[in-house]
């Protein structure tokens, strides 16, 4: 799994590539808890390059979007995700949590 | 056929390829294919989170058959008896401050797969998990 931070004016967006399991899902966190160490609480987490996620990475989603959601500084919105875990996603219902994006800069504009 | 998995969260990768390969040939779809991949990390991450507290020196099982119409998959454990019914499903109405984020994987593997069996025996624990084709 790799994953990179990019910054823009209003918010920041976590690319995430390969897959996210219990393995890799505490670097993932990492990632995000660190753009929010930042002061930064609008991201954008654009999955083009996501494979794979487990409930390990939707834990990690969710533990960022409560704090981003708080005090209603910001919030987390996913872009460009795969089917097959945009179907898991809904299983899980995190659909209800999270708002989807096809295209990253899109999602970045509505931040 | 069986493998033996060291209890440590980088195996996973293996374990969705072995049951990724064996899905593969069974004849199963993309989708499907994923499902099994998904269930099964799900229930290994369980294993070896749970059954032996992330202690990496310990050793796991899992099987995988394909069996008439039906992908068969079985993970055995020497670890501490786990009591699915002692979770607590998560509460998928409730709003975001007041979801639970445990229970989630077994959660899971229930909606992904067509059976899920937890059976404690002398050997150890059995999880099963069972996809039916198409």
């Amino acid at each position: 799994m790799e994953i990179n931070t990019k910054e823009f004016k209003h918010c920041d967006m976590a690319i995430v590539k390969g897959r996210v399991d219990s393995a890799t899902a505490p670097q993932f966190g990492k990632a995000l808890e660190t753009i929010i160490d930042r002061g930064v609480y609008k991201i954008v987490v654009d999955m083009s390059g996501l494979e794979y996620m487990s409930s390990a990475g939707f834990r990690a989603l969710l533990a960022t979007q409560r704090s981003c959601k708080r005090y209603n500084r910001g919030e987390v919105v996913l872009a460009s995700v795969p089917e097959r875990i945009r179907e898991a996603l809904e299983l899980a219902g995190f659909t209800e949590l999270f708002k989807l994006y096809g295209d990253p800069l899109e999602a970045v504009g509505s931040l | 056929m069986t493998l033996t998995f060291p209890t440590t969260f980088k195996i996973l990768d293996d374990i969705r390829s072995f049951v990724g390969d064996q899905a593969r040939q069974a004849g199963f779809n993309a989708k499907d294919i994923y499902s099994i991949q998904l269930a099964t990390d799900e229930a290994a991450s369980n294993v070896i989170e749970h059954a032996y507290g992330e202690n990496p020196g310990e050793q796991f099982d899992v099987s995988c058959e394909f069996q008439n119409d039906r992908l068969v998959i079985i993970l055995m454990d020497h670890g501490k008896t786990f009591e699915p019914s002692q979770v607590e499903e998560p509460n998928l109405n409730a709003d975001l401050l007041e979801r639970k984020i445990g229970g989630l994987g077994i959660y899971l593997m229930h909606k992904l797969m067509d059976e899920v069996r937890y059976e404690s025996t002398p050997a150890g624990n059995r999880l099963t998990l069972i996809k039916r084709k198409g």
